[in-house]
């Protein structure tokens, strides 16, 4: 198809799925805010399946006016950081739960839903709602990231002011077989303030989520998120930041089920000496699993690092998808950048994509990428099996040694205890497909 | 270098320090000027500028083709009309104005052919000479009648410094050189026939071998294929044509000269090489281009056939002109090589120098469809000033067992852009493969770029696959080692960039690896300082 027409035909698709939708009710800002999105979509044009960057994804799902439906699943396990000492906001459908929340104040964060902040004609987050979402289409268009901006109907928005004692807690409970939530939320994170979110849930039967971090000189923001197990739920995620000078942002994320998910990162490091890590972890069983992790770091500072981490392990048929990128701009010297994709295929059938990019205008920079795919090592295999052990039990040990180094990444042990012990449930449910 | 390692110290030129002395030579000798951008004023046949049918006819006619030749130019137009040109690389460059060139240009005197080399334009001569082409092969590429039928050793004594002390044989290089438009001649065309091998140009394979040309040609690289390799198909003017017999290992290296010499003349030179069960060719290709302000187009399209237990290598020194420091002129280099392991147990082998070309854009492939087949891409990729090169390779693993490794090189200087861009796929059916990637970019300057973009694709779990890639600079203490010794900047850089690139030059046949370090260093003058 000519390039003309596939314009013309996003031209029309993106018209066609706009009109049907009005921008929520919020203040004079905001509406401004909404709109400046509005017209970022429309002039991008919502994804269309020959975009390169949806290369190995479909996103008609994800732009369809109807979500296609997704049954509730119960999976008999104890809901995730339930142990944890933690500020529970509780979101249901995408829609905020006061009732099962917690009391938002805690000391060194000032917490509001986004729909108040929006409602009020002067708030902080007027100067970070849209803008590093705004910013990230420099190189790449994200239009389901400005759809997001211009629709979010909920979230929260946190300033971190100083070291909270525990980390904020984000549940998202998924009831509705039918449910479309978008949320928004920001985290402005003071100069030397820190902050730990924890997020988990399937959320809805499609979820479209944005998160905005501006993280300010000396300032630490640690996200551990593990996406719900829901077979049949889609998700589409943003995850936007930007780096002042000496400040940390991590990040890790399970992924475990779906039928579909595309996590997008983007990380702009613009002050010196910013540390940026972003990890994962996706476990895929079965044909009706598709997971995309894509990761775009921007250097623009020197003496910067940035660490990216993802582990894929996919069995019956299951298809993985890594795009990668570092890219260092002009000046920004003494960068530090690695990047590794690793795919563990336990069968003939799944698929593993990958494309781990560099770009690079600074010379006195240390940047690499790896990325393998393969099978279980059959060395290793044999050399526990020598020593009596089972096969299955073998290659079990083996996966998750392989997925370790992902959560290695996790600085809160209990946090990555917790996602291990997971994992493991995730092996022994291999043969019993039923059972999820 | 283990066709060296054998070799009493006397005869050979000393690995080390030897080719950095003749490194350094080259440089000072050069002094910052493209050595090949001289220009022959050889009266020219021009064809009418611009593109239609009737310059597809045209082209067809004076070449004396047969009518499915024409037919098959014309159906590749009419494709290439309906076609975008990609803009999917990381290279700018303006518009290119298709109806602006000449796609037709050929030296006046070969309107007859010459009797003696007293009756060959002079000027034509001295090209050859130019170009480095020995005296007596200049005879036959002149296309004295007669010549080439007795090949005396003493002609390529000048070679055998590569060659191992236990040959009883100089090496022999048979040449067949592109100039403009037309192959104007290929040596020991006689000596090749008798070992089975066709060597000739592609005009005269279209006449003399229709039924190989028909089998073959857009086999590999479908007239569709992209812009650039239907506009090829269109309007290919000659190129070279290589059949190597089952079983048959080829008596000498083949190889190719193409040099553009008219101005706005585009190129568009049509390479096919088929070898046949069991067989082997050493194919090596080298171009020139003269300085001009404007830019020149360069589209060609190579095609490689391996059958079952073949193997080719294929060499390139690409030398175009690369445009001047403030980037005017130079060759807009849009080139389709594919290589398609047909048969089991094939094997196809790249190796590149890219030194030369304002903009490359060029993807040299693999099809591994036999079981066992394997492909190897070893490149260097050397951009200064303000070239833009973008160019990597294919791997594309349908057949058991097959293995692909792909080594690659670049290197960028000044406001120059470099970029690896390259495919891995593993089909489902491709069971128990492997895959090894190593893309290393280095850095000269704050002001240039180099970026990797590899696609990877694995549909089966019993492959494996494996990628690497790397970015830095010139190490500094390197720098220092070798500056205390009394090497100045540029020479050190040179040195380290030959070092860095080592494994590919490694890969390449002996003449081409002296040809690619001089030019190594050549091509990064001036980037430091």
């Amino acid at each position: 198809m000519a390039k003309a027409a596939i314009k013309q035909q996003k031209a029309e698709a993106t018209e066609a799925r706009l009109a049907g939708l009005t921008l929520p009710e919020s203040g004079a800002w905001a509406r401004e805010a909404r709109e400046a999105a509005l017209e970022r979509v429309r002039s991008m044009g919502l994804p269309h399946r020959r975009d390169e960057y949806w290369k190995f994804t479909d996103p008609t799902s994800l732009t369809a006016e109807e979500p296609p439906q997704a049954s509730v699943f119960e999976t008999g396990e104890p809901p995730l950081f339930d142990g944890v000492d933690r500020l529970k906001v509780v979101f249901v459908d995408g829609v905020f739960d006061p009732e099962a929340s917690d009391d938002l104040s805690l000391e060194g964060i000032e917490i509001e839903r986004l729909s108040e902040a929006m409602a009020k004609d002067i708030h902080w987050v007027r100067d970070l709602y849209g803008k590093i979402e705004g910013a990230s289409h420099e190189k790449v268009d994200r239009p389901l990231a400005a759809f997001n901006t211009a629709f979010a109907t909920d979230g929260v928005v946190i300033r971190v002011t100083g070291k909270p004692s525990k980390p904020v807690s984000l549940v998202y409970l998924h009831k509705s077989e039918r449910s479309d939530a978008i949320l928004h939320h920001c985290v402005k994170v003071e100069e030397g303030a820190e902050l730990t979110i924890l997020e988990n849930g399937p959320a809805a039967a499609r979820f479209s989520k944005g998160l905005e971090v501006d993280v300010a000189d000396t300032g630490a923001f640690h996200l551990v998120r593990a996406q719900g197990r829901d077979h049949e739920r889609r998700a589409v995620t943003g995850t936007f930041a930007r780096l002042g000078r000496e400040s940390t942002f991590k990040t890790f994320t399970l992924t475990v089920n779906g039928v579909m998910t595309r996590n997008e990162a983007y990380v702009e490091l613009t002050g010196d000496e910013a540390v940026c890590h972003i990890a994962g972890a996706c476990l895929g069983d079965g044909r009706d699993f598709h997971h995309d992790a894509t990761v775009f770091v921007t250097h623009d500072a020197v003496n910067c690092e940035s660490r990216q981490v993802f582990k894929n392990v996919l069995r019956n048929g299951a298809t993985g998808v890594f795009q990668g990128k570092i890219l260092v701009k002009q000046g920004a010297q003494k960068t530090d950048g690695y990047q590794i994709s690793q795919s563990l295929l336990l069968d003939d059938d799944s698929t593993f994509q990958a494309k781990p990019e560099l770009e690079i205008y600074a010379d006195d920079v240390a940047c690499s990428h790896g990325s393998t795919s393969g099978a279980i090592d059959a060395d290793a295999l044999y050399y526990l099996r020598a020593r009596g052990m089972a096969k299955a039990e073998a290659e079990n040990l083996l996966t998750l040694a392989f997925v370790a180094e992902a959560l290695e990444e996790i600085e809160n042990e209990a946090y990555a205890e917790e996602l291990r012990e997971r994992l493991a449930g995730w092996l022994e449910r291999r043969r019993d497909r039923a059972a999820g | 270098m283990t066709a060296l390692d054998n070799v009493p110290k006397a005869q050979t030129p000393e690995v080390k320090e030897g080719v950095d002395e003749e490194t350094v030579e080259a440089v000072r000798a050069l002094s910052g000027k493209y050595k090949y951008g001289w220009e022959t004023d050889v009266e020219m046949d021009y064809a009418p500028k611009g593109l239609s049918e009737d310059i597809v006819r045209l082209i067809s006619a004076k070449n004396d083709e047969p009518e499915w030749m024409t037919e098959w130019r014309l159906q590749a137009y009419a494709r290439w009309l309906k076609m975008e040109e990609p803009d999917w690389a990381m290279v700018e460059y303006p518009q290119i104005d298709f109806q602006d060139q000449y796609y037709y240009a050929r030296p006046k005197s070969f309107e007859t052919k010459p009797k003696s080399l007293d009756e060959v334009d002079p000027k034509l001569l001295e090209t050859y000479n130019k170009l480095g082409i020995p005296l007596k092969e200049q005879e036959v590429l002149a296309g004295v009648e007669g010549a080439g039928e007795v090949a005396t050793p003493e002609d390529n004594s000048t070679r055998a410094a590569g060659e191992a002390p236990d040959a009883t044989e100089p090496r022999k290089v048979a040449v067949d050189a592109v100039f403009d438009s037309v192959s104007v001649g290929t040596t020991f065309q006689k000596e090749l026939e008798k070992a089975g091998v066709i060597f000739c140009s592609i005009s005269e394979a279209i006449r003399e071998h229709p039924e190989l040309v028909k089998k073959y040609l857009g086999s590999v690289v479908p007239q569709g294929d992209n812009f650039f390799a239907g506009l090829n198909s269109a309007v290919f003017s000659d190129g070279s044509f290589v059949y190597v017999p089952p079983g048959v290992r080829c008596p000498m290296e083949l190889s190719t000269y193409f040099r553009i010499n008219a101005e706005n003349t585009g190129q568009f030179e049509r390479t096919l090489i088929i070898a046949d069960k069991g067989s082997y060719v050493s194919y090596l290709e080298g171009c020139t281009a003269p300085q001009r302000d404007t830019a020149q187009l360069h589209a060609a399209v190579v095609e490689i056939i391996a059958e079952e237990d073949a193997e080719v290598k294929y060499s390139t020194v690409q030398n175009w002109y690369p445009g001047d420091e403030n980037g005017k002129g130079g060759i807009y280099n849009f080139v389709t090589k594919r290589a398609d392991c047909r048969g089991d147990r094939a094997k196809v082998m790249w190796t590149q120098v890219e030194t030369g070309s304002s903009v490359t854009w060029k993807y040299p492939s693999c099809i591994l469809r036999g079981d066992d087949s394997q492909g190897e891409f070893y490149s260097i990729a050397i951009t200064n000033n303000w070239q833009q090169a973008d160019t990597g390779t294919k791997m594309i693993h349908l057949g058991k067992r097959t293995k692909s490794r792909i080594v690659s090189k670049g290197i960028s200087a000044g406001h120059a852009q470099n970029t690896y861009r390259g495919l891995v796929s593993m089909h489902p059916k491709a069971k128990d493969s492997r895959n090894f990637t190593q893309c290393d970019s280095l850095l000269i300057g704050d002001k240039c770029g180099a970026h990797t973009v590899p696609y990877i694709e694995v549909k089966n779990n019993s492959s494996r696959v494996e990628h690497e890639a790397t970015t830095s600079k010139v190490d500094e203490d390197q720098m220092f080692y070798c500056q205390q010794r009394g090497m100045d900047e540029e020479e050190a850089v040179a040195l380290i960039v030959n070092g860095f690139a080592k494994e590919v030059l490694q890969a390449l046949p002996m003449e081409f690896a002296m040809e690619a370090q001089q030019l190594v260093a050549i091509s990064l003058e001036g980037s430091v300082g």
